[in-house]
């Protein structure tokens, strides 16, 4: 397995592997968008119940 | 009496011309933009006539668009206002086809006055006169179509913040096909083919707005209102 | 039937929750299994060398914003029709997925094209229309992202949703037209690399890696959908015992 070619794929090394890395940015950026919608809604529904507990006391 | 389905659609499409007339800046603002993007054209690519004339379809098309956009927010903005529009989707008529109206009103204070100044724009572009018809004709399909998917959009975005600019991004892609086939028909002319094919297509987009644009835009107003 | 009581949102969150890990194994296996085929096994192109690896990303992106759409109307229009707030939460989810996908498509595209035609961008048909629906995603984020009630912005965006769906064919159709007639020779060819038959050896890795990304989107859909539920019912019993410390 030749990596220096591998790495330069035929000349074509910005395209494919800008390709690739445009790829794996948008799957990476998926997963955290998504982890970081979750964790605000968490941290809406603490602030929520921290007031329900508030107004009840 | 405007209990008939008829008398009721027209009764709306009457007041709706009507309430245009007596604010004729409504009528000629849109018109007066229409001209200026026009104009912006041969100052930002030169006034070389060659250029401008293959530039003339594409361009009196999107300035057309443009204008359409910035006059749809008043289509149904005042009427929801001030209550007229809850009224009209109580009606035991269709909202529908009240929608129909008001967006007949639209295109006979919008489009056709597009349609009219035209030509006169056209010129400036060096549009080849053989080409003058086809453009009238294109944009007489074309602009109550703008009208009819422009509603959809006004009735999504009714009430909501934001100056219309919503609305534009929501409507222009939905524009691109009309954009295409108008221009395109307008460039056949210019170059000498025949756009009647064009037309065609033109007239298949017009029949089918016209059977679901004012529909949808019902159902959105309903949406935006309850 | 045993499968109406998964219509309800706090059912349906405990279902994600054990659908999750699993779709994300699978997905995790699959994109490596795809990674390796299209990097290692695949052959180069005889036309186009080694930018035909470029495929394997470009052509799933490009799958994957279109079926995210048909997802997210489909939900839209479930909700709309059935008054079924999952499914209303689900559109509101499948979109910023399907966005970034579309987004995905539209620049691979342009450094795809960049080795064959020599220019970053050219307007043709696919491109033209891969764009066309990035706005229409767009516009249907920005339109729900306007609307304070939720309701309302769910319903909107499921009318907004199923008019573009209904002018997708529509738009494809006048974009390939306007784009035949205005295409200079030299791209002419262009249109028609995706339409020869293709040879196993770049089918095999394409199809696996167009699974790999619509799993993918599964189980971020699943995630995001579960993110949804939280919010919009926040106010329930079941949701604050939830979130009891």
């Amino acid at each position: 397995m030749n990596w220096s070619e591998f790495f330069a794929m035929g000349n074509y090394a910005l395209y494919v592997w800008g390709s690739y890395g445009a790829a794996a940015l948008v799957l990476i950026f998926n997963m955290l968008a998504a982890c970081r919608r979750m964790r605000s809604v968490r941290r809406e529904l603490q602030s929520l119940t921290r007031l329900n507990r508030a107004e009840s006391e | 009496m405007a209990t008939t389905l008829v008398g009721t659609v027209w009764c709306v499409f009457r007041r709706d011309l009507l309430i245009a007339a007596r604010k004729p800046a409504d009528v000629a603002t849109p018109l007066v933009f229409f001209a200026i993007v026009v104009s912006l054209f041969p100052l930002g690519v030169g006034p070389e006539p060659a250029v401008l004339r293959t530039l003339a379809p594409g361009v009196l098309w999107v300035a057309a668009l443009l204008a359409t956009l910035l006059s749809l927010s008043r289509l149904f903005a005042a009427d929801y206002a001030d209550g007229t529009l809850e009224q009209l989707a109580l009606s035991p008529q269709p909202l529908s086809a009240l929608v129909l109206a008001k967006v007949a009103a639209h295109w006979v204070t919008t489009g056709l006055p597009l349609l009219l100044l035209s030509p006169l724009l056209a010129i400036q572009l060096y549009l080849p006169s053989e080409a003058l018809g086809t453009l009238l004709l294109a944009l007489a399909l074309g602009t109550p179509v703008l009208s009819l998917i422009g509603s959809v959009g006004a009735g999504l975005t009714l009430g909501l913040r934001g100056d219309g600019v919503l609305l534009s991004l929501l409507v222009l892609p939905l524009y691109t096909p009309i954009l295409i086939f108008g221009a395109g028909a307008v460039t056949a002319s210019a170059t000498g083919l025949d756009p009647e094919a064009y037309f065609s297509l033109l007239g298949a987009f017009l029949l089918v707005a016209l059977g679901f644009a004012p529909w949808a835009a019902a159902a959105a107003l309903r949406i935006s209102m309850d | 039937m045993f499968f109406h009581k998964y219509a309800s949102p706090k059912i349906f969150y405990g279902f994600a929750g054990k659908l999750i890990p699993w779709f994300a194994g699978v997905t995790s296996i699959l994109l490596a299994i795809g990674l390796y085929q299209g990097l290692f096994v695949a052959p180069p192109d005889y036309q186009q060398g080694e930018s035909v690896r470029i495929m394997f990303i470009h052509v799933p992106a490009a799958w994957l914003s279109m079926f995210a759409y048909m997802v997210l109307a489909s939900a839209g229009a479930i909700g709309l029709i059935w008054n079924m707030r999952l499914a209303e939460m689900a559109a509101t989810a499948a979109a910023p997925i399907g966005a970034s996908f579309t987004l995905l498509a539209l620049v691979t595209g342009s450094l795809w094209g960049k080795p064959m035609w020599g220019t970053w961008w050219a307007w043709d048909a696919r491109l033209t229309s891969e764009l066309l629906l990035f706005f229409l995603y767009i516009g249907f984020m920005a339109l729900q992202a306007a609307i304070d009630d939720p309701k309302r912005a769910a319903r909107a965006g499921a009318l907004l949703a199923l008019v573009g769906v209904v002018n997708i064919p529509v738009i494809h159709f006048s974009v390939q037209w306007w784009n035949t007639l205005h295409q200079p020779a030299s791209l002419s060819t262009i249109n028609k690399i995706g339409a020869p038959a293709i040879h196993p050896s770049l089918l095999i890795p394409l199809l696996i890696m167009a699974l790999a990304f619509t799993l993918f989107f599964v189980t971020l859909l699943l995630v995001r959908l579960r993110a949804e539920i939280l919010h919009r019912e926040r106010y329930t019993g079941w949701v604050t015992e939830l979130v009891k410390p």
